[in-house]
């Protein structure tokens, strides 16, 4: 029950997260905000039992594909807007 | 009438996926395919974990399909941002701008983190056989930890050339092994061409470590080599 509980909280966090690296202004954050959406996933694959699927999610998903758009966030004029 | 267009077509896909969640149920029992799966791999190949063991071996052919992409995506990018950087200088005012040093935090967080992660990557890679992990998944937690080293280094230089010299050794033995597998055991990549060993201990599961350890040298130079392509 508690599992099942922590299972749907995490989900709504994907959710939330998402939404969040859509609407968010400025892009370094909803760039962070959508590597929270996959460090969530990850979560969830964990606890869901999945332990291989969450290794690659959290190492591609929320680590390597998150900091190659910050780099080229930084890169790019539009990370001097800021 | 764009509008409307939208909105039905949002509703169609609503109603889509609310047929699939309102006729979901949970599997108490597995499947016909996992049941076997999941008694076969321990006793005929070794393995203790059963994910690792369908990915290199009865999914063997499948998992040098997936490498094989992801090779061609370093080797397309390398062309790419190769092709882009005689171009790059053209634009004379606007100069690249100068690069932030990185921050405190970053510097003094990867002398503390690089280490492990490169220990944690090289653990996953070789215990595949026997614990969750294998030579994907670490593969890509040692080129995460080099994307850290990237960035808290900014001067640091990674050598191309050995990187690709050591992924290309890494694929060719694998494929060997693959083909040792034809001649001496049942098929392609097929894993009985080393002993099975004894359950559970760090040395079994025939061919499988060995296979998983070329697997993860190759998916973390691979991305290595990715990575600091958009560096430069």
């Amino acid at each position: 029950m508690l599992q099942e509980l922590l299972v749907i909280l995490i989900c709504i966090s994907i959710i939330v997260s998402g939404l969040l690296a859509v609407t968010l202004r400025g892009l370094t954050a909803a760039m962070v905000s959508s590597g929270l959406a996959s460090l969530f996933a990850a979560v969830s694959y964990v606890l869901l039992a999945a332990p291989d699927v969450a290794m690659a999610e959290a190492a591609i998903g929320a680590g390597l594909s998150t900091l190659v758009f910050l780099h080229a966030i930084r890169r790019t004029s539009a990370g001097k807007e800021e | 009438m764009k509008r409307i267009r939208a909105a039905i077509v949002v509703l169609l896909f609503g109603a889509a996926f609310a047929g699939l969640a309102v006729g979901y149920s949970e599997r108490t029992v597995p499947s016909a395919l996992a049941m076997r799966y999941l008694q076969e791999v321990p006793a005929e190949l070794g393995a203790a974990n059963v994910v690792t063991g369908i990915l290199i071996t009865y999914r063997g052919f499948d998992t040098l399909g997936e490498v094989a992409v992801l090779f061609m995506v370093a080797a397309s990018v390398g062309m790419l941002l190769s092709a882009g950087a005689g171009r790059r200088a053209v634009p004379a005012g606007a100069s690249a701008p100068p690069a932030r040093p990185p921050s405190e935090l970053v510097v003094n967080g990867a002398e503390v983190v690089l280490p492990v992660a490169f220990l944690f990557g090289a653990y996953v890679i070789v215990n595949g056989h026997l614990s969750a992990g294998g030579g994907f998944q670490g593969g890509a937690v040692v080129a995460s930890g080099v994307v850290l080293l990237v960035l808290a280094r900014p001067s640091v230089a990674l050598h191309h050339g050995f990187l690709s010299v050591t992924e290309s050794l890494a694929g060719v033995f694998y494929v060997a092994l693959g083909i040792l597998g034809l001649i001496f055991a049942g098929g392609f990549l097929d894993s009985h061409i080393l002993p099975r060993g004894e359950f559970g201990a760090f040395i079994s599961a025939g061919a499988i470590p060995l296979i998983s350890a070329l697997l993860g040298i190759k998916v973390a130079a691979e991305l290595s080599v990715i990575i600091d392509r958009f560096r430069s």
